[in-house]
């Protein structure tokens, strides 16, 4: 871990205009990806802005009858939110299938929105990696490399991690939008289907913010209804990343929606996926999962997504 | 018979290629070059509360709450199993949550309350808790115990205030302390050592403890 | 003490506290996070510096440069000493890859550089900053193209009968491949080390070790002084599993940074680094083919087996069970050793028989099937008293049939669905399986002192205690042997100025150390009947009774001493076969949309000698019953085949069981006794726990959905297309 100086400042629009400002900055708040990563000196900011004062710890209702998620609530805290469980269960549903009790208490929404992919590759940096380190390669993509749990579709020939939040797929499938304040202390709002990039030649963008921006909050639409299920697929029981995960609202008219996570480098969601939902699992993925380039170590994961899709369908 | 779903496998490329005794230079691959210069010091002066004693602390500021008990403070209760909030050995109780100290700054915690294991109970008197672990052989090489019992009490706590889990059936009804929640809650801790059922059987018997 | 013939009667035959269960003596500290492990020694010597290793980023080749420049000239770095500035270190006995010393690489990972600091935070930061030139050499680490290559080659190591004559006449034959993948101990606490060297005279290395005079003895080689120079503290190690058995990077690094700096270093392996830069269980391909009659009687086994090593090291020896395990008249067993540039492949719990028997005992379900038996009477039917191998040599004691019908009378065997697919609850398939344990015993010499002190028994010894109740059992030892009660006796473990012991390892520490600790409590009971002038005196109850003489043992003002080892006489091994064995059950629910396979309830039988405390035995085989299940489900370090290395390198890719994964376990002791063994009738039990789980589990899973599968982990990738429609 390089050397890093540290403050702390107490409004969203001043963390912005300080990350501009110094060259090197980073912003932390529960830090359990950054640390993380910083130890390994993957992450090498020199300048820490700690913005778990800036009082974004707070979940309220919208005008429209939605949610307003403080960038600073923590995953246990929003898992647990009366409103939450009652009304957007599928997301209680992501976050308790992610980490542990642990790094949930610690782990905020902002973050886990930003956090980084977990490729053994990206995280070993002996190995190239186009995304740590633009233009030395991709160690993933290499003859006889470890691929198992890596991504199938949105990837590209310079990167096939996948995102791993397991939240964002829930607020993928929930159409919920990302607050944030710019370094001029203009606030604007993304849709998260726009937030995430994909890789292409450039896997080390990976999102729509500009360089200080700050996230606030995430704002969700009023509910959708219907039954709302998280399936995430892993080896062991707990506190493993998703081989495959399935997020679904579905109504009683089997319409609904449809997001997977552990298969590419966003939260997976396509509208015509979403519209074939009352034809099955197989319509769905076929849509959804169109155009896959898997390696053979992962290409199960397009039968596994339709299988727990099925699954979920089947237990009514 | 459902339609194939259409995919086409990724080309893999050689990367290191066959050829032998290629001489390469292996600089660490990191991120783009960063400023070396710091935008203020390198070090901070701060206070934890540790087990209710006030703690001042001028320390590195990469120091983790972990590092600054055990190196620091020399509160070495607290165990260092991985550094990556992949074990649990390192959880501690931070105003009241249970947390991995290994992932969190030292001076990111100014004022804040921690409880570590050495916080619980001493061998001549024992947290409930710590009593069950004894009585139930919840150990074996106890490296990961600390983390364990700090865990479990929280534990106890979460599912009083009814915070969800990932086997929480109804997300509106009240929460029982369950062999299932209480597996599922302890996952956080790894136990390399295989103690998982007696650990589950300690929790229980804690949890019949008044508090 | 020589032990030259079977135990006869003894006071163990009569104990009331060895046999008996009792808390872990070190359990308060424990508890209470105030036992101190290695890297927590702030105490024992003062101006510590914290040292950092930096690994290779090849597999193999040469180090052509290493530029330290600007670590050294780092905040806080006190020096930097690079593999390239000193003479390739010796290597002990049992080490294959150089810790350390000149430019060979050998693996990944292996360490060539430390950097000491003042702090940690600054060791590390400049040990990024070391940079490295390497001569890169062409590399192979795949196992399978070796077992192509080397398959039907090679003298077997076992040959009995006419494998190919019964292959030919026989009426049920299975012929299959296995796979076993790498494993890595991942035990929570890292290698760690702090060592004063700093005047380059005597050397005190605080560690975490399993073997403290192997340690001593590794360090002695290593760095080429006498070993009496050295001492070594390992009081309390957080777990081990065979990948403390050796002297380590962390250990070396730590004595080089202090001889360099002349200040005691402290140096930890991060864990991203650990997994290849120590030692692992090697991955196995395996094939094994059984010949029998129609009447079920096996009439022979084949066994070929590959697994890798760096050149001149032993792999995983997967056949180690095969030449006893079954009878059978005719029998081949070979293994091949595949020389490769992976990390070190050594030792981990239950070498050998652990990955062994996950191929085996599938064979034995898959035989059982095809024979349409029952897969408890075939074993049952299969089972023998002598080595098939060599019949003249019977076993000290076999109760591998008691196991077997006790663990199925107890797990309600005979009420499972024995149709594979047939019984399904709401979105899962439920499925029942069993297999068989074995795992060799064996015994070393051990030692201990024994010291009367006001009444009390204090007792000192380098065993080690890692996990598994050595404190607790040897205490139980002397209380029995000295007549006291428990907390009357002090035990003392993990330094070398004590006698040297067998260390924990092999599963053969609790019954060695233990028989060890008698011999120094009869050589101090000896010098105690001196003392007082009586002859032959019963311990009992403190006291020291002869005849009408009675005397407290507190009475006994002087303070009396006396060292003793046991040692093992070669009738064990000439005339016995020793094993311990058991029987494992298994209810798993495989999920019938993805093939996630999860246990539901798990039972073993155990016979392993007398159970010298029923808490740690039992902890120990619950525990290895949670390896196992780890094993079968989801351990795998995944092979990187051009780069050569562990790609899944930290605890976060590497899979070990979690809590949510370990259902209700329920451990049977069988009440055997074997005097062959040890004067306590003592066996080993620790790694017997391990052994046969992850075949039980797969067995299950077989019989849950009916897919065979045969490569580990079983993992719902390995199955799904093969899965019915959900």
């Amino acid at each position: 871990m390089r050397a890093f100086s540290y403050e702390r400042v107490s409004a969203p629009a001043q963390a912005a205009s300080r990350a501009a400002e110094v060259p090197g900055a980073k912003f932390i708040a529960g830090g359990t990806n950054l640390l993380d990563l910083m130890k390994l000196e993957i992450e090498t900011p020199v300048h820490l802005i700690d913005v778990s004062g800036t009082g974004l710890d707070s979940i309220s209702d919208t005008r429209e009858g939605g949610l307003r998620i403080g960038a600073l609530v923590s995953n246990t805290d929003l898992a647990a939110n009366e409103r939450v469980r009652r009304e957007y269960g599928v997301l209680t549903r992501a976050l308790m299938a992610g980490a542990s009790g642990q790094l949930r208490n610690k782990a905020t929404t902002a973050g886990n929105l930003l956090q980084r992919t977990r490729c053994p590759y990206f995280y070993d940096t002996a190995m190239p990696c186009n995304k740590r380190a633009p233009g030395t390669g991709c160690a993933a993509l290499g003859q006889g490399a470890f691929s198992r749990q890596l991504g199938i579709i949105g990837t590209s020939d310079a990167c096939i991690a996948t995102h791993p939040s397991d939240m964002a797929v829930a607020l993928r499938v929930l159409d919920a939008e990302v607050e944030t304040v710019t370094p001029a202390g203009a606030s604007r709002t993304i849709p998260l289907d726009e937030f995430y990039r994909l890789p292409g030649d450039t896997p080390e963008i990976e999102t729509a913010l500009m360089p200080g921006e700050f996230i606030t909050a995430v704002k969700l639409p009023p509910p959708v209804g219907g039954r709302q299920a998280y399936y995430k697929v892993r080896d062991r029981a707990s506190y493993a990343f998703a081989l495959v995960s399935v997020a679904l609202v579905r109504q009683s008219d089997g319409s609904g929606r449809v997001a997977l996570g552990g298969v590419a480098p966003q939260p997976w969601r396509r509208a015509q996926a979403d519209a074939a939902l009352p034809d099955g699992a197989n319509a769905v993925m076929s849509r959804l999962l169109d155009g896959a380039s898997p390696t053979e170590e992962n290409a199960f994961k397009i039968q596994l997504a339709e299988r727990t899709l099925a699954g979920m369908l089947a237990e009514g | 018979m459902s339609p194939p779903i259409r995919f086409e496998m990724r080309r893999r490329t050689f990367l290191v290629g066959t050829a032998s005794a290629v001489v390469a230079a292996n600089i660490p691959w990191r991120a783009n070059a960063q400023p070396t210069s710091l935008a203020g010091p390198e070090r901070s002066t701060f206070t934890l509360v540790v087990n209710g004693e006030p703690r001042e602390l001028a320390v590195d500021n990469r120091t983790t709450l972990l590092d600054a008990l055990r190196e620091h403070l020399q509160l070495t209760g607290t165990k260092k199993g991985c550094d990556h909030g992949q074990c649990g050995a390192c959880t501690v109780n931070v105003n009241g949550e249970r947390i991995n100290s290994c992932l969190s700054l030292a001076v990111m915690h100014q004022g804040d309350e921690v409880t570590t294991i050495e916080g619980l109970g001493t061998p001549q008197q024992l947290d409930p808790m710590q009593q069950a672990f004894f009585d139930h052989d919840g150990f074996q090489c106890g490296y990961c115990t600390p983390g364990q019992i700090c865990s479990a009490k929280a534990v106890l706590e979460e599912i009083r205030d009814n915070v969800p889990s990932h086997v929480t059936q109804d997300l509106t009804a009240r929460i029982e302390a369950t062999d299932e929640e209480i597996r599922e809650r302890m996952s956080g801790n790894i136990c390399r050592c295989g103690a998982y059922a007696n650990i589950l059987e300690a929790i229980h018997q804690a949890a019949g403890e008044p508090t | 003490m020589d032990f030259n013939q079977p135990a006869d009667q003894n006071l163990f035959d009569r104990a009331t506290v060895v046999g008996k269960p009792h808390a872990r003596i070190d359990g308060l500290l424990k508890v209470t996070g105030t036992a101190p492990y290695a890297y927590e020694r702030h105490d024992v010597v003062a101006g510590q510096l914290y040292g950092y290793p930096v690994g290779s980023a090849i597999a193999k080749g040469r180090i052509v440069a290493i530029d330290a420049d600007a670590a050294r000239s780092a905040p806080g770095v006190r020096g930097v000493v690079t593999t390239l500035d000193i003479e390739p270190l010796g290597i002990w006995n049992y080490n294959v890859a150089r810790l350390f010393g000149g430019d060979v690489v050998e693996h990944y990972q292996q360490a060539i550089a430390v950097v000491v600091a003042e702090t940690f935070e600054q060791a590390r930061a400049a040990a990024a900053l070391i940079e490295t030139t390497y001569e890169r050499d062409a590399i192979d680490v795949d196992l399978e193209a070796g077992w192509q290559r080397m398959q039907g080659t090679g003298e077997p190591s076992t040959q009995v009968g006419d494998v190919d004559a019964a292959f030919d006449s026989a009426a049920v034959t299975l012929d299959q491949m296995y796979h076993t993948p790498s494993q890595t101990h991942a035990m929570m606490e890292p290698h760690a080390s702090i060592v004063d060297w700093s005047d380059g005279g005597q050397m005190t290395v605080w560690t975490s070790s399993q073997m403290i005079e192997w340690n001593r003895q590794a360090l002695a080689t290593t760095f080429g002084i006498e070993p009496d120079r050295i001492r070594v503290e390992s009081p309390y190690i957080g777990g081990g599993f065979g990948g403390k058995l050796w002297l380590r990077a962390d250990a070396v690094l730590a004595a080089i940074g202090s001889r360099a700096l002349g200040a005691p270093v402290r140096l930890a392996l991060p864990r991203p680094f650990m997994i290849n830069n120590t030692t692992h269980r090697s991955a196995t391909i395996q094939r094994i083919r059984l010949a029998a009659g129609a009447d079920g009687k096996l009439t022979a086994i084949d066994h070929e087996a590959a697994s890798h090593t760096l050149p001149g090291g032993r792999g995983e020896n997967a056949t180690a069970q095969t030449p006893y395990f079954y009878a059978a008249p005719n029998r081949r067993v070979i293994h091949h050793l595949v020389e490769m540039h992976l990390p070190e492949a050594s030792d981990m719990r239950a070498p050998g028989e652990a990955s062994g028997l996950m191929a085996l005992e599938i064979a034995m379900d898959e035989m059982a099937e095809k024979l349409e038996m029952d897969p408890v009477e075939f074993r049952i039917l299969n089972d023998t008293q002598v080595n098939p191998s060599d019949p003249s040599i019977p076993f000290s004691e076999r109760h591998f049939v008691e196991c077997l019908r006790e663990g199925a009378d107890r797990f309600g065997w005979a009420d499972r669905n024995t149709t594979p697919g047939g019984r399904r609850e709401g979105m899962w398939w439920i499925g029942h399986g069993m297999a068989g344990a074995y795992r060799g015993h064996l015994n070393l010499k051990s030692g201990a002192r024994a010291t009367l002190s006001n009444g009390r028994v204090i007792i000192e010894t380098d065993m080690t205690d890692i996990g598994t109740g050595s404190y607790t059992i040897l205490a139980q030892t002397a209380a029995e042997t000295m007549g006291l009660p428990m907390g009357r006796v002090e035990v003392r473990l993990g330094n070398s100025a004590w006698p040297v012991s067998s260390g924990s390892g092999g599963q053969f520490g609790a019954a060695s150390s233990t028989a060890g600790v008698y011999a120094a409590c009869v050589a101090l009971r000896e010098q105690i009947a001196e003392r007082l002038g009586v002859s032959d005196p019963e311990f009992s109850d403190g006291n020291v009774v002869a005849g009408d003489n009675v005397t407290p043992l507190s009475a006994i003002t002087e303070e009396l001493s006396a060292e003793d080892s046991i040692n093992f006489g070669g009738f064990q091994t000439e005339d016995y076969l020793m094993a311990t064995f058991g029987a494992h059950f298994v209810e798993v629910a495989v999920h019938v949309a993805t093939g996630e396979t999860r246990v539901r309830r798990m039972l073993a039988v155990c016979d392993s000698g007398r159970i010298l405390n029923p808490i740690t035995a039992r902890s120990q085989v619950i525990g290895g019953m949670v390896m196992g299940t780890g094993g079968a489900l989801s351990e795998e370090l995944a092979v990187d085949l051009e780069h050569g290395f562990f790609a899944n390198h930290d605890l976060a890719g590497y899979e070990v069981a979690v809590h949510a994964d370990i259902p209700h376990q329920e451990v049977v002791f069988l009440d055997t006794v074997d005097g062959v063994a040890t004067p306590l009738k003592a066996k080993g039990v620790g790694e017997l726990g391990v052994c046969g789980v992850a075949a039980a589990i797969a067995n299950a899973a077989y019989n849950a959905t009916g897919v065979r599968v045969r490569d580990y982990p079983v993992t719902l990738d390995r199955m799904i297309d093969q899965l019915p429609a959900v």
